[in-house]
Order: structure tokens, then C-alpha cells, then sequence
């Protein structure tokens, strides 16, 4: 049976830089999976390559058997994979609440968008880009109050721009608004970066609660106990390869460091 | 008396001015995008309306509604072939592309058209006049800057309060992350140029009634736009109505005291306010 999301040999470029070497990883349904790795490791660039921000060759990404790593952001999107982004990213003129509607807005099907492109790619015979999207509709349990319900602060704020919350605020909006797509795939690039204990833990208490929606995920760590904890499986990446692999009762400590920071240090 | 006349006058000036404007402002405000053929897409409309009206016969305003489909059509093939290329950290592709553009329909619009002054009949409108309060208005600048605020207030309630509006906000602000929202950049870029020759439609319509227009007179409109859109502040909508009430009063005081000082009057107004509020009055968020 063919992974929900699954790269082969995946490779990525920034210019001349190369920053991933022929990554394979696996997410299974239902699966959580981490990616650790020291700084600069090439975890963004994965997620990035995920989530369709930068582009690939087709046949370096599949999503439930179909080649997408040639896909764009938006289509991947709406194929039911949805990302928080490195450093959240929220939309600074748009409120709490817009900024979780935008989430959801643009969700699954082929919108009219879509339509007028296929039909331009009809009259000029070129592929259809929009093809691949359209059998994940963005239906599922979270809508606005669902959300609410995960992250009761969000409601009290709701009329804030999102950029006027603590960063553990701001990191729940961002969860939020992927969640509001009710994606299949959740990827998390470092959602605990630059938080305070308290803060990282009512952010992963959201985690079994997501995945009972039936979300699979990925999540970026550079805190390797949080990521032992959360995962079924971690890979651990460095300079743009996977160095280790496994269940987290499987992998010692040693090589962890090993694969973490390279067999010199 | 006659510096109330004269007041009003200016007021109501300003909110043609204000229309010239507004589709500036909406396409500089969600993708930072000077268009410099912005006033010869204007005067393209006018004679896309004059084209209707003397085929049709039809009344200027069921006219005017004909042809915004097409301009809408014609600013959303332009920007997804042409514009949405040009975008980029580089401010300068735009502005050259958009001048080449400029110069382009001049020229079309010449060769088409021929160089001689064209106005849309109006008929009993265009003289027209009703009192108000202690002056009398015409009917038609009264109607123009009646639009003026309809359009403003319908584009706003379009940005806040929609989910276009909401797409055009976050594209503005970030389009790589907007695109992991399913949103597509391009596509909201053209459907924004569309809007915004909405916009020019109902500019053009008073442009070609209230006073005679030819193939050469868009880069001068574009001058008045882009001043009301500076002085309201880069991306604010009222803005753009304040910057295009400053000018048109400033114009019709500069008039009242030497005819020969109307235009001069305006730009010196432009002048002022961008020494004392470089960003202009009411800049929207920070950038
Ligand atoms: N936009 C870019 N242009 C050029 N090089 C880049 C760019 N983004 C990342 N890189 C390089 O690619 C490599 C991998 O970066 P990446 O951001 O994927 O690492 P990371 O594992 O996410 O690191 P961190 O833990 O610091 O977020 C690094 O060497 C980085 O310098
Ligand atoms: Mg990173």
C-alpha cells in the first residue's frame, strides 16, 4: 500500500547550494513522525519541499500513490496537506479570526479559479494544473469553534490583528489556521521555537486531539526530548541527508548524537 | 459667498479626481505595483463606452455597465500575461513595462480613434444644476462625487468583509505563505487589476461626459491620481478620497484667485503635504 506522504531521493536546490541529498522519509496514515536536526540541517527545506514551496521533480514527492512533487503550494494545499510554517507567519492585516478563516477559505475541490485554468490548459493543450486536486474536500471536524474549543485564549482575542499576540498565541493561530483545512497531512516546522516550558507544553497537549481528528503529522524539532515524546518514528537529518531512523525506544542516546551532530564531535 | 462656491466646487472636483485614483490605490495597496498606463486605461474606457453608445444609442451609464465586464476582462488577461511577470523584489520592470503599455495605447487609441476630441453625450444632464444650501451645484459633479464615495465605501466593504478581500490582504502581505493557504497569487493579483478596471469604467464614464477627451490626455490624469493616492497615504482608500479633495480644492482656490494658477495650485497642494507628511495623511499599516 502506498504512503500518505512519501519522498524518494528528494533533492533541493537554493541556486548552486545544494541543501538536501536524495532524502526518503515515510509518513504512514496515522502516523506522527519528527525531524530533528542541528541548525541548517535542511529540516525547513524538507517541510518546504513538502508543502510545495519549492518546487521538484514529480516523481520526489508522493501523496497516496500520485507523483506531486512538481505541485504548487496552493494545489498541495488543497490536496489535503496544510503547513505552519517556520516562525508562523501570520497574516499581519488580517485579525485572529481572519487569519483562521483564511485557513479554510481556499479549501479542497476545484474552485471556479481552477475551472477557467482548465479550460485555458484545454484550448492550448497544455497539462491542466489544477488536475491533481479535488478528492480532498475540507470537510472534517474543525471549523471555527472547534478551534476555539483547542485554544480558548484565540476566542477572547478573535479581534486582535494576529500580530498583536505572545508568541505562544501567535504559534496556536498559526496551528489553528492549518487545522482549519482539515488536512490530512498537519507539517509543524518548529512550533517550539523561542517558547517558554509552560507555553510548549499546552501547545503539544493539542497534538492527540489532532490527531483523533485524523490528521497524520509532521513535526520539525530541534528539542529532541519533545520530539522523542510526540513521535511514532524520528528522523534525524544533517548537512541535507537522513542520518538515523527509528522508534524512538529503539535509537540510544549516542546515536542520536552521533547522527546529530556528526561521528567527530 | 463665492469661497463657499468655490469650496464646494473644489469638493465635488476632488471626487473625480478621487475615481481617477481609486484603482490606483487598490492595485498599488495589494501588490505594490505602480501602473503607469493607468490614465490611458482610463481614457481606453471612455472610448470603450463611446464605441457602445454610438452603436447602441444607449444611455452612458447602461453603457458604462457593458463595458466593465470587459475592462475587467482586459485587466485580468494584463496582469496574469503581462504584469504579474514583472512583480518581483526589482521595482523597476513594472514601471518600465507599464510606461511601454502606456505608451502602447496611445497610440492604439490613435490609430483607431484618430486625434480629435470625442465626448460622451449626456444630454440634459450635462448642464443640469440643483441648489444646495446657500450654492448651486451641477448635477453632473454632484453624481460624480456621489460615485466617488459609493465606490470607495463598496471597495472597502470588499476588502474588509469578503473573502476576495481577505485573499487580496494576506497575498499583500505574504504570498508564499498565502499560497500554502490554497491561495493562488496570480490569480488573486488578476482578479484585483479586474476589479480595478471596474473602477476605471466608472472613472472613464465621468471622464468622457463631463469634458472632452482624446487619445493623449491619460498621463495627466494619471498625474492627479497618483498625487491624490500619495497625499491619502500609499494603500489607504479614504485616503485616496481626502488626497483627491485636497487637490481638487486646492485647484479651484488657485482658479478663483487666477485662472492661469488652477493646475499649479494643485501640484504646489501635492507639494506641501508631502513636506510635512512624507507618507501622506493616512498611510495604512507599517512598510
Ligand atoms: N533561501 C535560502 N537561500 C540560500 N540558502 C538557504 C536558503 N534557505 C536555507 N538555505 C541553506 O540551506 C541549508 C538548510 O537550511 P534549512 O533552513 O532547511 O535548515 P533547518 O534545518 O531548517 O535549520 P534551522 O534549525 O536553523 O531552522 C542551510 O545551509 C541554509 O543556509
Ligand atoms: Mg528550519
Amino acid at each position: 500500500m502506498s504512503a500518505l506522504l512519501e519522498t524518494k531521493g528528494l533533492t533541493a536546490h537554493y541556486g548552486d547550494f545544494q541543501a538536501l541529498f536524495g532524502v526518503d522519509i515515510r509518513l504512514e496514515r496515522g502516523e506522527t513522525v519528527a525531524i530533528i536536526g542541528a541548525n541548517g540541517a535542511g529540516k525547513t527545506t524538507l517541510m518546504r519541499s513538502l508543502s510545495g514551496v519549492l518546487s521538484n521533480d514529480p516523481d520526489m514527492i508522493h501523496n497516496d500513490g500520485a507523483a506531486v512533487g512538481a505541485l504548487g503550494a496552493d494545489t498541495i494545499m488543497k490536496r489535503g496537506i496544510a503547513m505552519v510554517p517556520e516562525g508562523r507567519k501570520l497574516f499581519p492585516s488580517l485579525s485572529v479570526e481572519e487569519n483562521l478563516i483564511i485557513g479554510g477559505q481556499h479549501k479542497g475541490g476545484r474552485d471556479m479559479g481552477d475551472r477557467i485554468d482548465g479550460l485555458i490548459a484545454r484550448i492550448t493543450g497544455g497539462d491542466d494544473p489544477s488536475a491533481l486536486t479535488g478528492h480532498h474536500d475540507g470537510t472534517g471536524y474543525w471549523t471555527l469553534d472547534t478551534i476555539y474549543e483547542l485554544f480558548p485564549i484565540l476566542r477572547e482575542r478573535r479581534n486582535n490583528p494576529g500580530t498583536a499576540l505572545s508568541g505562544g498565541q501567535q504559534q496556536m493561530v498559526a496551528i489553528g489556521r492549518a487545522l482549519m483545512s482539515n488536512p490530512d497531512v498537519l507539517l509543524c516546522d518548529e512550533i517550539s521555537l523561542g517558547l517558554a516550558p509552560v507555553v510548549i507544553k499546552d501547545i503539544y497537549a493539542a497534538l492527540p486531539k489532532i490527531k483523533e481528528s485524523g490528521a497524520s503529522v509532521i513535526v520539525v524539532e530541534q528539542d529532541i526530548g519533545q520530539a522523542l515524546k510526540v513521535a511514532d518514528r524520528v528522523y534525524c537529518m544533517m548537512e541535507g541527508r537522513v542520518t538515523l531512523t527509528g522508534r524512538p525506544e529503539e535509537i540510544s542516546r549516542d546515536a542520536i548524537h552521533e547522527a546529530y551532530f556528526g561521528a567527530a564531535a | 459667498m463665492i469661497w463657499v462656491d468655490t469650496l464646494v466646487q473644489g469638493i465635488l472636483l476632488g471626487g473625480l479626481y478621487a475615481l481617477f485614483a481609486a484603482g490606483l490605490s487598490l492595485v498599488f495597496g495589494i501588490m505594490r505595483l505602480v501602473n503607469l498606463a493607468h490614465g490611458d486605461l482610463i481614457v481606453l474606457g471612455a472610448y470603450l463606452i463611446l464605441v457602445v453608445v454610438s452603436a447602441t444609442g444607449m444611455n452612458p451609464i447602461f453603457a458604462a455597465a457593458v463595458a466593465a465586464p470587459v475592462m475587467f476582462a482586459i485587466g485580468w488577461t494584463l496582469q496574469k500575461v503581462v504584469l504579474n511577470r514583472t512583480l518581483g523584489e526589482d521595482i523597476l520592470p513594472p514601471l518600465l513595462v507599464t510606461f511601454g503599455l502606456s505608451i502602447v495605447l496611445q497610440n492604439a487609441l490613435l490609430e483607431g480613434f484618430s486625434a480629435d476630441s470625442q465626448r460622451i453625450g449626456f444630454g440634459a444632464l450635462e448642464t443640469a444644476s440643483v441648489p444646495l444650501g446657500p450654492v448651486t451645484v451641477g448635477v453632473l459633479p454632484l453624481m460624480t462625487f456621489g460615485t466617488a464615495v459609493l465606490t470607495i465605501l463598496v471597495l472597502n466593504q470588499i476588502f474588509y468583509r469578503t473573502a476576495i478581500g481577505r485573499a487580496f490582504r494576506a497575498t499583500s502581505d505574504d504570498a508564499t505563505t498565502a499560497s500554502l493557504m490554497g491561495i493562488r497569487p496570480a490569480r488573486v493579483f488578476a482578479t484585483a487589476t479586474g476589479l480595478a478596471m471596474v473602477v476605471v469604467t466608472i472613472a472613464a464614464l465621468y471622464l468622457g461626459t463631463r469634458a472632452n477627451f482624446d487619445p493623449s490626455i491619460g498621463p495627466a490624469r494619471l498625474i492627479y491620481a497618483f498625487e491624490a493616492v500619495i497625499i491619502g497615504g500609499l494603500g489607504s482608500l479614504w485616503g485616496t478620497l481626502a488626497g483627491g479633495i485636497i487637490i481638487g480644492v486646492a485647484q479651484t482656490l488657485g482658479a478663483a484667485i487666477n485662472p492661469e494658477w488652477q493646475i499649479l495650485a494643485g501640484h504646489l497642494a501635492f507639494l506641501i503635504v508631502l513636506l510635512v507628511r512624507p507618507r501622506g495623511l493616512f498611510p495604512r499599516g507599517k512598510d
